[in-house]
């Protein structure tokens, strides 16, 4: 399966080709070319995926492939980076979630962005994305990966400041950007504690399980916990920057200040889950070396989509609700993984958080370009711009709400079965878990109701010019994604993912799932009764825990938290006396020995005059001298 | 054994003193070049005068001092060589004003 690395090239090429050469073009060749070069990709991934699932098993499991690999960097007999591609279950299947996602947002950018300036840098930065972000996938070692997690974290700036002349994009790029290369410093030092002690980058032979140096490190210990447990835990750190796991999630919500389209892209379905598919990708050892971090993974996972529902709840920016909303699915998944276990049905939530990963990126993909079809309507972000707007955007409206009951978790739509595994997956886990998680599911329904009641039900406001729905090229892919939503959920997960590799027949727990349906549709009524029509309920709740929704609709005052910490102790006490000692003690001793060679060469310079017979004098002279000097001395 | 070495001598220290002497306070080029003649020759009279006297039965000296004499000969053509393309460029070969190459 060779040509797989022209699934990669080919975005590169594009990338490179648009690049260099976008100016020249006319906008629309440019986006032509980039689709149509993102659609063979596409078409490869879907032969590629279906090519490796048709190949039979071998002792039950599909063999992982590796069709290319080479050695780029060598380091010592044991350590060297390699360049590679890894065809395995999860990265088959990440491969098609990206590029069906990524060809999507292609094709509706040609509406959504027609006419803006700097249209063909835009396509050629989605390019650069979508390379990116699949050479993370099938990298081969956490190496390549790291490599290529930094490139998806620079196209994500790029894009996220698209709209360069606007402050608040440049400030949101520039906080995206610092706050996951925070966290991938993490990470970094995660894969050298790895490597050190397994001596090697390589997935497939640090998953084997029987690396026998990764079991003579498993002894060791640094601070109470075991090496490889720190090792790990840093690794996590990274991913979670990367998906936006409390605390470090506050760069998602600003990240809404780039065109709709990426925020689907990146911030929806592809980057944010890169942190998931660490975790997913390095699971065995999490399993075998560190449980208990594994565990911790879930709690902060819960944490945070708890976090992140509560905040979605009161927000008014539709983005932003979507943008927690996200933050929260993301929750979901690192819930799924953290109450795993390896095979059969302890391995439950590992398939349920690749299943949802792969439901929700497209449901969250279609949420988004819907909110983006929204916005290039009523040019607004704002609720309170919208309202009504069922009968102006049929279309529109029709594939939200889809997406609105898949992501409740309401049958038959794919979001209920994914959702529904990782329920019964924290209910197996323990209770408590089991009822936190189906509280945020909750949560969930409500929210995303408000927000659909808000934009399409609701009070009507004025606008300059009537809403009319989005051209064709936007609302094909709606109608595409709306599909797959209708009928992923139907897809035989478990046969293609699970932990082990075993097929795993999914069975849906009627008590969870019956729970779990009824708690959305109440919260969906809740929701209806506030918010289809105008109620006061919402505003008096508001008042009654007033506390509480000013803390919400700050989101915690986590950024003010974040931005105290920065500000008023880390460069007023640490910082400032830093930049003093380098100013003056630094620089000062610099300064001083250039200062003397100046002062010294100025007094001396009179002796070069230009004047042979002077220098004849001193060399007589001195020839004097040193003849003195040997004949008395 | 008419004359002694001294003689010699006195005559070759005499023309070295002059050479240093017009080579440090003459300011122009030609006479400062006439000078460093001078210092060469007083160093070739002694060369020969050593030979003739301390070594009388062989030649070193002697052929030292006509090597020595070829030399000097290039180096004049060098020298006024020189001295002639300063002269076209600043219309004077007063040895004060040649000072540009300081900088």
């Amino acid at each position: 399966m060779e040509y797989t690395i022209f699934i990669i090239l080919l975005p590169l090429f594009m990338f490179l080709f648009l690049g260099l050469a976008g100016n020249k073009m006319k906008p629309v060749s440019a986006g032509i070319l980039g689709t149509a070069s993102l659609a063979t990709s596409a078409l490869l991934s879907y032969s590629t995926a279906w090519q490796y699932f048709t190949t039979p098993r071998i002792e039950g499991v599909f063999p992982a492939v590796t069709p290319i690999n080479i050695e780029w960097l060598r380091f010592t007999e044991h350590l060297h980076i390699d360049l590679g591609i890894l065809l395995d279950p999860i990265s088959v299947m990440m491969l098609v979630v990206i590029t069906t996602v990524s060809l999507m947002v292609h094709i509706y950018s040609f509406g959504y962005m027609h006419g803006e300036k700097g249209f063909q840098r835009y396509y050629a930065f989605l390019s650069l994305f979508t390379f990116s972000m699949l050479g993370l996938v099938v990298a081969t070692n956490i190496f390549q990966m790291y490599i290529f997690w930094e490139l998806v974290g620079v196209s994500s700036y790029l894009l996220i400041g698209f709209y360069y002349t606007k402050p608040a994009a440049i400030a949101a790029s520039k906080k995206a950007f610092i706050v996951t290369r925070f966290a991938d410093l993490g990470f970094l030092i995660g894969i050298l504690v790895l490597s050190f002690y397994s001596k090697t980058f390589n997935f497939e032979a640090l998953c084997s399980g029987d690396l026998p140096t990764l079991s003579a490190a498993a002894g060791q210990t640094f601070m109470g916990c075991s090496v490889l447990a720190w090792g790990l835990g840093l690794c996590f750190v990274g991913g979670a920057g990367k998906s936006a796991m409390f605390p470090l999630h506050i760069w998602l919500p600003d990240a809404m200040e780039g065109p709709t389209p990426v925020s689907a892209l990146i911030h929806a379905a592809t980057m944010v889950v890169a942190g998931v598919y660490l975790v997913a990708r390095m699971f065995p050892l999490y399993i075998d070396y560190a449980p208990n971090v594994l565990v911790w993974i879930g709690y902060i996972g819960a944490f945070t989509s708890l976090y992140a529902a509560i905040v979605a709840c009161v927000q008014t920016d539709i983005k932003r609700v979507l943008a927690f909303s996200t933050i929260s699915q993301i929750g979901f998944m690192f819930v799924g993984l953290g109450v795993s276990g390896m095979g059969g049905h302890h391995g439950l939530g590992y398939m349920a958080a690749m299943f949802h990963l792969f439901t929700h990126a497209m449901f969250k993909a279609l949420l988004f370009l819907g909110a983006g079809a929204i916005i290039h309507a009523v040019h607004s972000n704002e609720m309170k711009d919208m309202g009504q707007l069922r009968r102006q955007l049929p279309i529109t409206h029709i594939t939200f709400l889809i997406a609105c009951l898949a992501i409740s978790g309401i049958p038959p739509f794919s979001g209920f079965f994914s959702k529904d595994e990782i329920l019964a997956a924290a209910f197996q886990f323990s209770p408590v878990m089991g009822w936190f998680m189906s509280f945020v599911a909750a949560l969930t329904a409500f929210y995303m109701f408000r927000l659909y009641y808000n934009i399409f039900w609701g009070k009507a406001s004025k606008h300059e010019h009537t809403p009319h729905e989005a051209p064709a090229s936007m609302t094909t892919p709606l109608i595409i994604l709306a599909a797959i939503t209708c009928v992923a959920g139907f897809i035989p997960f478990g046969e293609f993912v699970s932990s082990n590799g075993q097929p795993y027949i999914i069975h849906i727990d009627s008590t969870v799932a019956i729970t779990s349906v009824v708690i959305a549709l109440i919260s969906i009524s809740i929701a209806t009764i506030f918010y289809r029509k105008t109620s006061v309920i919402p505003e008096r709740l508001a008042r009654t825990f007033h506390g509480l929704y000013t803390a919400a609709s700050h989101r915690f005052y986590i950024d003010e938290v974040y931005l105290f910490i920065t500000k008023n102790i880390i460069f007023k006490h640490i910082s400032a006396p830093i930049a003093w000692f380098d100013r003056h003690i630094i620089d000062g001793a610099m300064n001083l020995l250039a200062t003397g060679t100046q002062k010294t060469a100025y007094a001396i310079r009179g002796f070069q005059s230009g004047q042979i017979q002077q220098y004849a004098w001193v060399f007589l002279v001195g020839t004097l001298l040193i003849i003195s000097l040997l004949l008395f001395i | 054994m008419g004359i002694q070495v001294e003689y010699y001598l006195i005559v070759s220290t005499i023309m070295l003193f002059a050479g240093i002497y017009g080579f440090l306070t003459r300011r122009n080029l030609l006479a400062m070049l006439i000078s460093v003649e001078l210092i060469l020759n007083s160093a070739d009279i002694n060369f020969a005068v050593f030979n003739r006297y301390l070594f009388p039965d062989k030649l070193e000296g002697f052929f030292f001092t006509l090597f020595s004499i070829g030399i000097s000969a290039a180096e004049t053509a060098v020298a006024i060589a020189i001295i002639i393309n300063i002269y076209r460029n600043i219309q004077n070969i007063q040895v004060k004003d040649i000072d540009k190459m300081k900088h």
